[in-house]
């Protein structure tokens, strides 16, 4: 006898199911009527003072100003190397972090997930607002931009450590106690040789972010580029702007390319 | 029997690494050491005081910020829920804009290479502008208020929702595709019932973390006067009142964990 196919039944769509999307339909839609009504734009002025300004900045962005090559490659560097050494530091701090926030290392949840908190808590602030609690405490100046980076990298490369020594095979580790190695011996030979390319890859790419971080940091008086970045927006000076976003376009771009090339050659 | 040793000496065991690497390795340590030394004596070159001097200093100034003044709390609330809404609108609209961009930027959707490319440099070079830079060229343009604020973060989040999403659509199995063109379907029917059904869900996932970077772009757009709260702290700030400032870095803080709280359990449930 020939069987009859027949296509298996539908699933069928649990009350609950149609309860919980329309609940999150009716929750979007109040978001987005809250949000457009109560909103306050002021179209108008908007408008009228972009038809004034759209002549004198468009076309002023885009013919750099060349005259201001050497000031900008000056501000540029000392951006490059907030970067390099906030990135170093917080590259550093984030080790012991890692350490105690990753759940097989230091033993104990109630460690790992103090740790934990630290690394969100600190991960939580904007690096620019670390920006401003820093130029208050040590003055207007480079190292304040280097301290913000610092800290707010150490936030994220911390948990991002944690995560790899997390993932690391343990294996290696247990074989190491069992034929009676001390810690020192384990953290060199055991735990060390696995996640040392992955720290530096991560290292490496937060570099990277630092950069594009640290080109603003100016903006509150912590140095590298964004000072220039707030003298030519103040001096409506708006052909040094556009040698100021060529310069960290290039910047950019050439540091995360040679960045993508050195993780790849590591990992 | 000979005499000869049969022990392993020292000079007999072969290097763990070779001497290649071990002098490269040191050439490169020695290289980043020296960069961090010239990084360190050229940022605090303009510091007043030294190392030492900045860092006694900053405890006393530090004290200062506290206690928060929570005073400001019901001033500070309307800038908040501006911020907020300015985040969400940003992210609403870059989300559409996104769509055509990513599909583009895809190379198993664009198979037309100089349009894939020229697509691809574009977003890369969008990416490279940080968002306060925006922000202040849009200042310059529209004046100070909201609009500038959004359109800044409207182009920024682009960027990176854009080169997120072509990823996630560059990593969809193609097998559906093929079979839906096999059997006679145009790009469009394609793209709604083969590609959006295995997207969908990683592109509201990377929506909401779009949203996240937004909240914390957000929050400091007014240093710049794009709108927000970051415009009411420039003001504290000016006028060294710093308890108020601190306090409203406390609020900043509060939401912007608390948003990606909900967002990443969103995030959690949804994948």
């Amino acid at each position: 006898m020939e069987k009859e196919f027949t296509l298996p039944p539908k699933p069928k769509n649990s009350t609950f199911k149609l309860i919980r999307n329309i609940v999150i339909t009716v929750l979007v839609i109040a978001l987005y009527v809250w949000t457009f009504t109560s909103i306050d734009i002021d179209w108008g002025r908007a408008i009228e003072r972009a038809a004034n300004n759209f002549q004198r900045v468009i076309p002023q962005l885009f013919s750099p100003d060349w005259s201001a090559t050497g000031k900008v490659a000056l501000s540029m560097l000392e951006t490059v190397f907030i970067a390099f050494a906030g990135s170093l530091m917080a590259a550093i701090l984030a080790v012991p972090l890692a350490f105690l926030a990753a759940r097989n290392m230091m033993g104990g949840v109630i460690i790992s997930t103090i740790g934990k908190w630290i690394l969100s808590a600190v991960r939580a602030f904007p690096d620019i607002i670390l920006a401003i609690l820093f130029v208050v405490a040590v003055g207007p100046n480079a190292f304040a931009g280097v301290l913000a980076i610092a800290i707010g990298s150490t936030g994220m490369l911390g948990k991002m450590f944690a995560e790899i020594l997390e993932g690391i095979d343990m294996n290696v580790v247990e074989a190491m106690e069992a034929s009676g190695a001390n810690k020192i011996q384990i953290l060199f030979h055991g735990v060390l040789p696995q996640i040392t390319p992955e720290f530096l890859s991560y290292a490496i790419y937060r570099f990277e972010v630092d950069i594009r971080a640290s080109s603003i940091l100016g903006i509150v008086g912590a140095g590298g580029i964004g000072t220039l970045i707030i003298f030519a927006s103040n001096n409506r000076n708006w052909s040094e702007m556009g040698t100021i976003l060529l310069a960290i376009i290039l910047v950019v771009t050439v540091i995360d390319f040679a960045s993508a090339r050195i993780r790849r050659k590591i990992v | 029997m000979t005499n000869e040793k049969k022990t392993i000496t020292n000079r007999d065991v072969p290097a763990i690494y070779p001497v290649k690497t071990k002098i490269q390795v040191s050439v490169i340590f020695f290289v980043v050491l020296a960069i961090y030394l010239t990084s360190m004596t050229w940022t605090q070159s303009q510091m007043a005081g030294g190392f030492t001097g900045a860092l006694g200093n900053m405890f006393n100034v530090m004290v200062k910020f506290f206690p928060p003044n929570t005073a400001v709390i019901p001033a500070v609330w309307g800038p908040m829920v501006e911020t907020i809404q300015m985040a969400i609108i940003a992210t609403t609209v870059a989300a559409i804009l996104t769509v055509p961009l990513a599909l583009l930027a895809a190379e198993n959707v664009t198979t037309n290479k100089p349009l894939y490319l020229i697509t691809r440099t574009f977003l890369n070079i969008l990416r490279t502008i940080p968002d306060l830079v925006l922000a202040v060229i849009f200042v310059g343009l529209f004046g100070i208020g909201l609009f500038p604020g959004i359109l800044a973060l409207i182009i920024f989040s682009l960027g990176i929702l854009a080169k997120l999403i072509s990823e996630t659509i560059e990593a969809v199995d193609m097998n559906p595709m093929e079979a839906m063109r096999a059997s006679g379907a145009n790009v469009f029917q394609m793209i709604w019932y083969a590609l959006i059904p295995q997207v969908l869900p990683q592109y509201v996932s990377l929506v909401l973390y779009v949203f996240e970077i937004n909240i914390r772009a957000s929050v400091v757009l007014g240093l710049v006067g794009a709108g927000g709260i970051g415009l009411i702290l420039n003001q504290q700030l000016g006028f060294y009142n710093y308890p108020n400032a601190m306090m409203i870095i406390i609020i900043i803080f509060i939401v912007v964990i608390a948003i990606e709280y909900i967002s990443t359990k969103i995030r959690e449930a949804l994948i």
